[in-house]
């Protein structure tokens, strides 16, 4: 069932072409940014691009096997904490990234394994409320791990994490690449780009695939899942492990990118934050979500220029852009979810209707 | 004929309600065998303990040999027993085509990583199980309704989705629980013919049904539930002048 | 003094407060079956307005008795949450009522933002002080430990709250019709209930309570703070969930039993782990504890244990 099977010859074309053009787009956007809203934004489509990671990560326990996890940023910490520990001044490790990136990733794996067991016969809102405990429990540990062994270094965080590496090729600090003089956040955004690219394309697969389908089935009616045949412990155990999975390694590349991590970065807010980018983008729908994690990530920091906003209306600044930008997100995010209750872009099966209509 | 189904004193409570009590019958193999009895009389929970969707408190029950008894669901599905709802329960978000390849997951066998390489097996599986779907939608009948989503179908469409979806399991034994319920007369028909064609296949079948008609015309045996206890079992002609049938009916209804 | 008793009756004086909160979560989510997110910042409203109204009040007239001044700052404090309760419905979950089960917990979420960064824009960052001194002073020995008359005065209001939503539910009209609605909604419309009116008073009691719930957590730790509502809100829910959400009895319950297992853990926890852990892990005990028992009890301890129907 390949769609570009069923194109004509002239459509197809067209299709390639959008796809070249849409990759010339993300190839120069950090030059876009940098040159149109500064040197931060491209820090800010860094952070954005790890987020839909996080999302799509997540969309995997929420969006398709419909298991409301408030805890998955437990992952997310799991993934940087591997990373901020071996490779640090904390005890003097330095482990290449093709070791650190797996074991954050088997890591957050067993962790979610592990958060999912005891949940497994939990249903819908206490399954959510668990999961969130689960979360917390997790971030008040690294929160309190300095004593009596320092581990984590408590609330003050792990500080000089080695930057990603590759054989030798540090995204750390600028680099002279075919000519082109990059700077780290350009660096690590073509990272990231790949990264979410890879990630994207185990999404699309999964999702079209017996796995997928089974995932969707326990979503929509448990038991008659069960009684179709799915083991649905295991398969629900499936979707927190690759969930967690993509969690992990998100929080690799994070504390990489960061270069430092503290126990702050994960709490439940942050949670919260992931699964709003997946509902407000439409539950279970890769663009979606995609599109959810970008605004999610990018309104409040566009919000900063409230500043600007007010001088330009009133002359001089009432309130702190800072302060404000948080609760003009709080009604963006009820704004949104009272006109498109299903999300900006639900998902797919309404456009397949559409078309067999037309047919 | 030889013996598939074997249930011996299935008993079933919930709290003071005594769902089933005792329950002992055998489904002989290549047979309609009718699962009658008034409203509440215990029937949809047979099917559910029988299923592995709730758990017997006591009992035995034995498909061909291997014991079904408080098995996992997927696990009795695996061993040849597949079932229908009587409140019908689709993948209402997922395609007619999906539904039935949902149903197929027991005899498929991909993982995560075929479907991450795409290994020839896997595609091979995908499209022998698209097209296995296909041909179960065609011949319940809705085979023009591949893509669309489940709750979409109208609903008896809906109960010849749930239909398909079970024999992708390629069951030796399929339970149905009222099967015709809001069908009109045309589709009960079908529905009949259908039935007939899977027994003349070699397919076992277990109807709930309270169409008297379908089900006294159809069924080669039956057993009539009251209160959660077996009253009768036999042909419909010895069931339908059991007195004690006639008694649970008040008389009037099996005798039509 | 007996640190077991000292720290049981902490624990009671905490868990009063997590079990009134908690009543908010559960009458909400036993009509509506949701989880309503912005009922903490609901209780730090509470706590904010009642102290906006405390200071003021002692600002103009501070020969006034202490105690009337604190009452007057609760009396305004509960129909301004009332209120804040009623338009919460309104306006982020009514419009959703039917629409996918996800979009009302988001709304929430976004009221929950809202109403922080609200508190904080008025009220600052800092904790704001409760003039303790406007209260009475006294403390008391029972049993080799020590209790104030604030920590007496919120367990007798508890009980007498407590004993007034019992009768409310099970004795009143509201009560019978809060209670079908509950059962089946669309049953209780055709039988000539107001679902609508029931819904909009579940959120006005439960705010009520809240209210007073964040008075008494801010008189009794002596302040307040534009983020108190989050985790008081988390702990209270999960309080309702370990007693069983959509019960009220199980959220009284829930909400005492968290309170005292929190004190008594933090009490003990150096002990029980050679010192390993300290009592900084007091908020993972109402965690472990939630996840314990719904391991167990999947509908928590006086949940109704129900079989799915297939
Ligand atoms: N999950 C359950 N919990 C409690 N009682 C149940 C449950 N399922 C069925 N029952 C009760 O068992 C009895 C038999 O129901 P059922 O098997 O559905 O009857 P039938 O299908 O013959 O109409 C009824 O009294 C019903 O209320
Ligand atoms: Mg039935």
């Amino acid at each position: 069932m390949n769609v570009l099977d069923t194109l004509t010859g002239k459509a197809k074309s067209r299709v390639w072409l959008t796809a070249a053009l849409l990759l010339l787009g993300l190839v120069l956007l950090p030059f876009l940014v940098e040159a149109s809203l500064g040197k931060s934004w491209v820090r800010i489509i860094d952070l954005a691009l790890l987020y839909i990671m996080l999302a799509l990560g997540l969309n995997i326990v929420v969006g398709y096997a419909g298991l409301l996890d408030l805890g998955y940023v437990a992952f997310y910490a799991v993934g940087a904490y591997c990373w901020a520990l071996l490779a640090s001044p904390q005890f003097g490790l330095n482990l290449p990234f093709w070791i650190i990136l797996p074991a954050g990733a088997a890591i957050a794996a067993l962790f979610g394994v592990l958060l999912g067991t005891p949940t497994l016969r939990l249903r819908g809102d206490y399954l959510a409320i668990v999961t969130l405990g689960f979360g917390e429990i997790i971030r008040i540990f690294i929160n309190n791990l300095n004593a009596p062994i320092n581990i984590t270094n408590g609330p003050q965080g792990i500080t000089l994490i080695e930057p990603m590496s590759i054989f030798g090729f540090s995204l750390g600090k600028t680099q002279d690449v075919l000519g082109l003089t990059l700077s780290s956040p350009h660096l690590y955004y073509y990272l990231f780009l790949l990264c979410v690219a890879l990630v994207v394309f185990v999404c699309v697969r999964l999702e079209n695939s017996r796995i997928g389908r089974a995932w969707v089935a326990i979503r929509e009616d448990e038991m008659a899942a069960a009684a179709a045949g799915i083991n649905t412990r295991n398969i629900k155990l499936l979707a927190f492990a690759m969930g967690a999975t993509f969690g992990g390694l998100s929080g690799g590349l994070f504390a990489s990118f960061q270069g430092f991590v503290s126990p702050e970065s994960f709490n439940l807010m942050e949670s919260i934050m992931i699964l709003s980018m997946i509902v407000l983008g439409g539950m279970g729908n890769i663009p979606g979500v995609i599109l959810g994690a970008i605004l999610v990530t990018v309104i409040p920091e566009a919000l900063r220029y409230t500043g600007d906003l007010q001088r330009v209306l009133f002359g001089q600044v009432y309130i702190d852009p800072a302060d404000l930008r948080m609760l003009l997100f709080g009604i963006a995010l009820v704004m949104m979810m009272l006109f498109r209750p299903a999300g900006l872009l639900p998902s797919k099966q309404r456009k397949r209707e559409f078309a067999e209509d037309a047919a | 004929m030889s013996d598939l189904l074997r249930i011996a004193n299935v008993t079933k409570h919930f709290g003071g309600i005594k769902a089933l009590t005792d329950v002992s019958f055998t489904v002989r193999k290549g047979e309609i065998f009718g699962v009658i009895g008034p409203n509440g009389a215990g029937k949809t929970t047979l099917f559910n303990a029988l299923t592995g969707l709730y758990q017997p408190d006591t009992g035995a029950i034995d498909l061909a040999g291997t014991s079904l008894y408080r098995r996992k669901p997927h696990e009795i599905l695996k061993a040849g027993f597949a079932r229908t709802f009587q409140n019908i329960r689709l993948f209402h978000n997922m395609t007619a085509q999906e539904n039935v390849m949902v149903g197929r997951h027991t005899r498929t066998t991909s993982g995560v990583l075929a479907a991450l390489l795409h290994t020839a097996h896997n595609r091979k599986e995908e499209r022998d199980c698209e097209a296995y779907a296909q041909q179960l939608l065609n011949r319940v009948g809705i085979g023009k309704h591949t893509h669309t989503l489940a709750k979409h179908l109208s609903y008896g469409d809906q109960r010849r989705l749930e239909i398909a979806r079970a024999l992708a399991s390629e069951p030796k034994l399929l339970a149905l629980d009222e099967p015709a319920a809001g069908m009109n007369p045309n589709e009960k028909n079908a529905l009949r013919d259908l039935m007939v064609s899977l027994r003349d296949e070699g397919l076992t079948l277990m109807l709930i049904e309270h169409d008297v008609k379908l089900v006294m015309g159809i069924c080669d045996r039956l057993v009539v539930l009251d209160y959660g206890e077996k009253i009768a079992e036999g042909t419909p002609d010895t069931v339908r002048h059991d007195p004690k049938v006639i008694a649970a009916y008040l008389g009037g209804e099996v005798a039509a | 003094m007996d640190i077991f008793a000292q720290q049981l009756i902490n624990g009671l004086v905490l868990g009063s407060v997590y079990a009134l909160v908690a009543l908010g979560y559960t009458l909400v989510y036993g009509i509506l079956e949701l989880i309503n997110f912005a009922h903490g910042e609901t209780t730090m409203m509470g706590s904010m307005i009642a102290l906006a109204v405390i200071g003021a009040l002692f600002g103009v007239a501070p020969d006034l008795p202490g105690i009337v001044i604190v009452l007057t700052g609760l009396l305004v404090a509960i129909p301004a949450c009332m209120l804040l309760g009623y338009s919460i419905e309104r306006v982020a979950y009514r419009p959703l009522r039917h629409a996918p089960r996800l979009a009302p917990l988001i709304t929430a979420i976004g009221i929950s933002i809202v109403l922080q960064n609200v508190a904080m824009l008025i009220w600052g960052k800092q904790y704001i002080a409760f003039p303790t001194t406007l209260l009475p002073q006294g403390r008391h020995e029972i049993l080799g430990a020590s209790i104030t008359d604030v920590q007496i005065a919120i367990l007798v209001l508890t009980v007498a709250i407590m004993a007034g939503l019992v009768i409310l539910v099970n004795r009143t009209r509201l009560g019978r019709a809060m209670r079908a609605t509950a059962q089946a909604p669309a049953v209780a419309q055709l039988m000539g209930v107001n679902v609508n009116a029931v819904i909009s008073a579940t959120f006005i009691i439960g705010s009520a309570l809240a209210a007073i719930a964040g008075v008494m957590v801010s008189a009794n730790y002596g302040q307040a703070h534009y983020y108190m509502g989050f985790l008081l809100g988390l702990k209270a829910f999960s309080a309702a969930v370990l007693g069983g959400i959509g019960n009220l009895a199980g959220a009284m319950l829930g909400g005492l039993l968290l309170g005292v297992i929190e004190a008594l853990g933090a009490g003990y926890i150096g002990d029980l782990t050679g010192g390993f852990l300290g009592s900084h892990y007091q908020d993972i005990f109402a965690f472990m504890v939630l996840i314990l028992v719904l391991t167990l009890k999947p509908s928590g301890l006086l949940g109704s244990k129900s079989v799915e129907r297939a």
